[in-house]
């Protein structure tokens, strides 16, 4: 099956549980949003699936296209198909955008092949035209000084150039003023296709005009407690995450 | 002959390996003053040579060892077990064909040869205590560069190596540059004659090839008025269960408006321990830079320093430490002005993973008296007096932290990818000043460390 699969996950950090009984499934072609107020444990799922360290899984299931990623390295996760669009990137001073994204690039080919520098390049730039990116930005290294703005421009560009399986984008919309905003959807909408699953993840319906999604989830207190289609976040909006919390203790009728 | 063409590589792995060797001189082990004279009669010095060693040996056993603010590691090394004076008996030879088989093999592994073809104007080789090769360029040659061992050197040029050396670095400057004093053997002497500016790199390359072996070169570069000259030296040794010494002694003289750059690039194991003494002297208007690269080693304890003597000289050190589990690198610099005008700069950059340590130490020196002196230090131990010198801190201390890595993880590089990278690029801005096929040589200096370095 060709989708992204998280199957009742508990996740902890140190003796505080984040997520708890957590399933969703995003099949490649899809758009999924998950909305949730602050501390809901978003970005904890987000770092989970990714393989963050800091986190202890302590129970279920994460398979992408039917292989177990709770048991790859991030990096075996990330050349498997696995992006993560951070909310708060690293710098890696003195490594120019350029030369990152080269070496992630060369870190997905075979043993002894290379990568062919000019169609690099020619690929690289044709990716940033579409992020209105200057051409001067491959020379500066990675995040380093990078307004918020930039930086998840930056983001985007490296899930443009890595085409990933599934792409995980944690409060993309986060710190960008509303043209900022329009031009990195419209870089994750020209991806978007029957090659790509991509999960959204949220504080603000606002991205949602933007990038609209086929499915909505609402996650609060560490599990989804709705499910709709793209109406369920203006729904959301309007109510408020009350209205969605409360709905949790209801028998659920949503779908 | 075949080799294959490649890019300049000096790596670990590359240089773990030794021969057996058979030597015609060796010294034995331990040392008193017989071990002196063996070396003395073997190298057939001249008296002042014989003289100036005794009183090295004197010194350097009067002196304790700097424990009282160096590491305590030191006291690992026993001076009874080393073996001080190793070679062949044989000068050093003008082409590669005259190197017997198996030295010439050890540099054909290392690559120098091939280095030598492609972009160097000079290359000495030194294997265990002596210069096994070395060789200028015909056209460099002719302009007076002259280019030999220090063996040679003294012999051969008494007039100028008498006239500088031990100058820079007196006997006593501390225990393992009178230890130096005492059993020196190898290194280069290099004199650049007035305007005249060589143009590639002079190069040495110091191999220790014999377990338990001390390593004691001194160098000596004199660049008269108004030339200039690029030195590079390379360094590895095999991996051996028992410790093995290094201690160099490195002196440069920059006359009126000369210029020296003398870059290190050393790759030692982890059983080396790294005790070196470097510094120049820079006349009027003259600049020398140090570029210190050190990688390897169980201990290294590193100053390069300048001393800015005349009017508008110009000092400057860039170092970079990497220190991996288990090693420690105690490196820094020191400026001294001691004339107006005068202007010296610090950058440094130290790394260190796992248990390793990385230690700076620095000293800038500006006198009461003099006027319009500048420095810059990145990590300062800074002592000014009098006023109109301007000093300046500049303090950029960068981690590779672990939420970089999974971040850099998370876009398909390895863990030892990821340290690589972020390292090199930590020291980048300081890499690009190198010539190029140095900073290519680093960088893969770096990737090796790192691979070793996760498991």
């Amino acid at each position: 099956m060709n989708e992204l699969r998280v199957e009742n996950l508990h996740v902890a950090i140190g003796d505080q549980q984040i997520v708890r009984g957590l399933s969703l499934a995003v099949p490649r072609g899809e758009v999924h949003a998950i909305m949730g107020p602050n501390g809901s444990g978003k970005s904890t799922l987000a770092k989970v699936m990714a393989g963050h360290p800091d986190y202890q899984v302590i129970k279920g299931k994460i398979t992408m296209d039917g292989e177990d990623l709770l048991a790859l390295e991030p990096d075996d996760r990330a050349r498997n198909g696995l992006f993560l669009a951070f909310q708060y990137p690293s710098e890696v001073p003195g490594v120019t955008i350029a030369n990152f994204l080269r070496a992630a690039l060369a870190a997905r080919l075979p043993e002894g092949e290379e990568l062919e520098a000019t169609e690099y390049y020619a690929r690289l730039y044709e990716k940033m035209e579409l992020l209105g990116m200057d051409r001067s930005f491959t020379s500066r290294a990675v995040n380093e000084g990078f307004s918020g703005g930039e930086k998840k421009r930056t983001e985007i560009l490296q899930l443009a150039m890595l085409e990933p399986k599934y792409a995980v984008l944690d409060e993309t919309d986060s710190g960008l003023d509303i043209d900022a905003l329009k031009t990195v959807a419209h870089g994750v909408n020209s991806l978007r296709g029957s090659k790509i699953g991509i999960l959204l993840i949220t504080h603000y319906q606002r991205i949602l005009n933007y990038i609209v999604p086929d499915h909505v989830h609402v996650m609060v207190q560490g599990r989804i407690v709705r499910s709709g289609g793209k109406d369920l976040a203006l729904e959301l909006e309007e109510r408020g995450y009350d209205w969605a919390r409360d709905g949790a203790t209801e028998p659920v009728l949503t779908r | 002959m075949k080799t294959e063409n490649k890019a300049v590589d000096i790596n670990r792995s590359i240089g773990d390996f030794h021969y057996k060797v058979d030597y015609a001189k060796d010294a034995g082990s331990g040392l008193s003053e017989k071990t002196i004279h063996y070396i003395s009669d073997a190298k057939e010095d001249p008296d002042w040579v014989r003289e100036f060693r005794l009183r090295g040996l004197k010194t350097f056993l009067e002196k304790p060892l700097p424990t009282h603010w160096a590491s305590k590691d030191l006291e690992a090394i026993d001076f009874d077990k080393i073996r001080y004076y190793l070679a062949s008996g044989d000068a050093a030879k003008r082409t590669w064909e005259e190197v017997p088989e198996d030295i010439k093999r050890t540099f054909e592994r290392l690559g120098i040869p091939e280095q030598e073809r492609k972009f160097l104007a000079g290359v000495e080789a030194q294997f265990d205590s002596e210069a096994v090769y070395s060789n200028i360029k015909k056209a460099v040659g002719e302009q007076g560069v002259i280019f030999v061992g220090s063996t040679e050197g003294l012999k051969n040029h008494p007039d100028i190596f008498r006239k500088w050396f031990g100058k820079v670095i007196p006997i006593a400057d501390n225990k393992f540059s009178a230890l130096n004093a005492a059993v020196f053997s190898g290194g280069s002497f290099i004199y650049v004659p007035p305007g005249v500016k060589v143009k590639h790199p002079l190069q040495a390359y110091f191999r220790i090839n014999a377990e338990n072996f001390g390593q004691f070169e001194r160098t000596l570069i004199i660049a008269d008025e108004g030339s200039e000259v690029t030195y590079m030296e390379g360094c590895t040794a095999p991996k051996f269960e028992t410790t093995t010494l290094h201690s160099a002694v490195v002196e440069l003289v920059a006359l009126k408006g000369a210029k020296i750059q003398y870059i290190t690039v050393q790759n030692w194991s982890a059983n080396v321990f790294n005790l070196v003494t470097k510094r120049g002297l820079a006349h009027e208007d003259a600049e020398i830079k140090w570029i210190d690269c050190n990688i390897g080693s169980r201990l290294t304890m590193k100053y390069p320093g300048v001393v800015l003597k005349g009017r508008k000289a110009r000092g400057e050190v860039l170092s970079i430490a990497l220190a991996n589990n288990g090693q420690h690198q105690d490196t820094g610099a020191k400026m001294i002005h001691a004339a107006d005008e005068t202007t010296s700069n610090i950058i440094s950059k130290s790394i260190s993973i796992g248990t390793g340590r990385a230690t700076y130490r620095g000293l800038v020196h500006v006198p009461k008296h003099l006027k319009n002196c500048k420095n810059t230090d990145t990590y300062p131990a800074i002592t000014v007096r009098g006023t109109g010198n301007a000093v300046q801190h500049e303090a950029s201390v960068s981690q590779v932290s672990a939420e970089q890595i999974f971040y850099m993880q998370q876009r398909g590089l390895t863990e030892a990818q990821a340290m690589s990278l972020s390292v090199n690029g930590f020291v980048n801005d300081l890499v690009r000043q190198f010539p190029m096929e140095y900073s290519v040589e680093l960088k893969r200096l770096i990737e090796l460390e790192m691979e070793g370095s996760v498991g």
